[in-house]
């Protein structure tokens, strides 16, 4: 007798079984009870059997790729260490995009993670859960990779040996890390459509192909080798991404209000957040890769608004403040780069002036707005340094509530101007860089309210180590501030020229090229 | 718009005055002059006269750096709060100005016009 064979499953029916198959709704205690969190945002699903997976990796094909690109990405790890690559970059002033990396982003790649997981649970659909849990290990997986791929340069440079600690303390680093938290303490729902969709679709070409490029551009083969092995996983999560706004714009007219209130305000962040790449891409990069202006010309004006138009069938149109953000791309990066040069004393990386042809790639790139507004500055510090009188700002800056930058951005069409807003909450004024920011914090201002500010923080005395004593004569709140960030004072911080950093790479290469 | 949440949603502000050790916080920006990247921050106590003010931002690591700032008249120079006209009182002090926590303050000095006039 011939036994009965089954017809093998084909890859989407093969990929169901072992994931939706496994599902099942709850009976011991109610589906809402097991799933509290999907239905409190307003959001409407009618038909979870309606999500299309945006990608199909069972365990054993994740594994199978996961471990031959992570075969080769630590062979190429250990060959860079081993062959002292750090000597190979362009110059030394290259180690800041580093620490700013390793500082700014890679602790984000976690928090995505802790993010992905959570959500991963929250939804009452199998399909969206399971994609969420493989974004969760491929985020871990990024900032374990990004932390190997940058830590042979902790061995011989200064800035990066604390990047845990203050991650949780620097000022600027709360602009990463209170977008991030921003987003893991908002609704499942909320969560996908700032980072699945914003972050990891609209924006991730923006935060993406600067660094890995510039990696490439500058002679980083480990940040390099890290961008390719992670773009098969950044594929995946911009599939995610896009399925999930589909989903919920599909499932009820109702969503769409809510949706676009999340896109024009996670824009708006992510946008936020991204002022320190355009100043990596144009002011710290030795070797430039395109000017910010360029990137968001292409990545976002070009792809941004090919997506947004296929979204309008839906009722979704650009993000709010898009034609701000387009008027902004000619100021963003001097503004911010600016900024870290005065603050240098209070920073773990460091910064200078560009030198005159890094001048005229500026004026060349930035034709409307860098002779007349940022060349004067730059050059007067310039001139100012030489005499012996660098600036170093030694005074606290005021923060936006919401982004928590200083209030460094101008008024959109008058770039003399300081674009200052505020708004009145329970007998508190607060206080915005701009519409964007203030428009979010009226929308929930409960929620801003509760920021960590780190200037705010640091006039409460709530910024100092148990050893710090006010009342010693020669107590210096700056100084101590500096200690409680777990900072190297005078390696760390202050200008690149004179900086342990540019003396050792020069006398390491000249070793590495002399007799 | 309040927070849309799970339920009862209402916790402390982390910045409210009494947090500052007497101090009230005071932003105060010099319009036309970005070389300073953002206004800057002061806990100052509410009896403090505004007349100090000037002074203590005449150091380098404040207003004082700019090669403008000697050249101010404090007497000719204009004032906003939150935007609006403010004529503050030397001789007063932040409170008897009507000065609150986080109040904004703007200085304007139209016939200083930055570094090379580019309102740096």
């Amino acid at each position: 007798m011939d036994a009965k064979v089954n017809k093998k499953l084909g890859l989407k029916d093969r990929y169901a079984a072992m994931t939706r198959g496994l599902g099942w709704d709850t009976t011991y205690q109610s589906m809402d009870e097991v799933f509290p969190y999907d239905k409190f945002e307003g959001i409407k699903i009618h038909d979870w059997d309606k999500w299309e997976d945006p990608f199909r990796m069972t365990m054993d094909a994740y594994w199978k790729y996961q471990a031959e690109k992570e075969r080769k990405l630590y062979a190429i790890i250990d060959a860079f260490n081993q062959n002292n690559g750090h000597l190979g970059i362009t110059d030394a002033r290259y180690i800041n995009c580093i620490k700013l990396f390793l500082c700014g982003i890679s602790p984000l790649e976690y928090t995505a993670s802790r993010g992905f997981t959570h959500v991963g649970r929250q939804f009452r659909g199998v399909g969206p859960r399971v994609a969420c849990l493989m974004q969760a290990l491929d985020e871990v997986r990024h900032a374990q990779t990004q932390i190997h791929s940058m830590s042979n340069y902790n061995k011989y440079y200064n800035g990066m040996h604390n990047w845990h600690h203050m991650r949780d303390r620097v000022w600027y680093l709360s602009v990463p890390k209170s977008f991030f938290e921003d987003a893991f303490s908002a609704g499942p729902f909320e969560f996908m459509i700032a980072i699945g969709f914003s972050f990891e679709y609209v924006l991730t070409n923006l935060l993406f192909v600067p660094f890995v490029s510039g990696a490439a551009y500058n002679g980083d083969m480990g940040a390099m080798t890290f961008g390719f092995s992670a773009q098969s996983d950044e594929a995946r999560h911009m599939t995610l991404g896009l399925e999930c706004i589909k989903f919920m714009l599909e499932q009820d007219p109702a969503n769409v209000p809510i949706v676009q209130k999340w896109i024009d305000k996670w824009t708006w962040r992510g946008y936020r957040v991204l002022s320190l790449v355009s100043m990596m891409m144009d002011y710290m990069l030795p070797k430039r890769v395109m000017s910010w202006k360029e990137a968001w010309e292409i990545y976002f004006e070009e792809n941004g608004g090919s997506l947004f138009k296929d979204l309008e069938r839906y009722g979704i149109r650009l993000p709010k403040y898009t034609e701000q953000m387009e008027v902004d791309k000619e100021h963003l990066s001097h503004q911010t780069w600016a900024t870290f040069y005065q603050y240098a004393a209070a920073c773990n990386f460091h910064a200078w002036i560009p030198s005159d042809e890094e001048m005229d790639w500026l004026s060349e790139k930035y034709p409307n707005t860098f002779d007349k507004y940022y060349r004067p500055r730059l050059e007067y510090w310039r001139d100012e340094e030489a005499k012996g009188n660098r600036f170093y700002s030694k005074t606290l800056p005021q923060l936006c509530q919401v982004c928590q930058t200083p209030m460094i951005y101008t008024e959109p069409g008058d770039p003399t101007q300081t674009c200052y807003r505020e708004s009145d909450f329970k007998d508190d004024k607060y206080h915005f860089c701009s519409d964007g920011c203030k428009d979010i914090f009226d929308d929930e201002p409960e929620k801003y309210v509760q920021a960590w500010l780190p200037v705010q923080q640091i006039y409460q005395g709530n910024c100092f180590t148990p050893e710090a004593d006010p009342t010693a004569p020669d107590f210096d709140p700056l100084i101590e501030v500096l200690k409680f960030y777990g900072m190297n004072i005078g390696r760390d911080n202050f200008d690149f020229k004179g900086s342990e950093d540019e003396k050792n790479f020069e006398a390491w290469r000249n070793l590495s090229t002399k007799n | 718009m309040p927070v849309v949440a799970l339920g009862d949603y209402d916790f402390p502000a982390k910045d409210t005055v009494d947090k500052f050790h007497g101090n009230q916080m005071l932003f105060i920006g010099w319009d036309q002059h970005l070389m300073f990247c953002a206004p800057f921050a002061f806990p100052f106590p509410p009896n403090l006269p505004f007349g100090e003010i000037p002074k203590i931002m005449n150091n380098p690591g404040c207003f004082g750096y700019h090669p403008d700032y000697a050249k101010i008249n404090w007497d000719t120079a204009t004032w906003l709060k939150s935007g609006k006209p403010f004529k503050p009182d030397f001789s007063k002090s932040l409170s008897e100005n009507g000065l609150k926590h986080k109040d904004s303050l703007r200085f304007q000095t139209p016939e200083l016009t930055g570094i090379k006039g580019s309102a740096s």
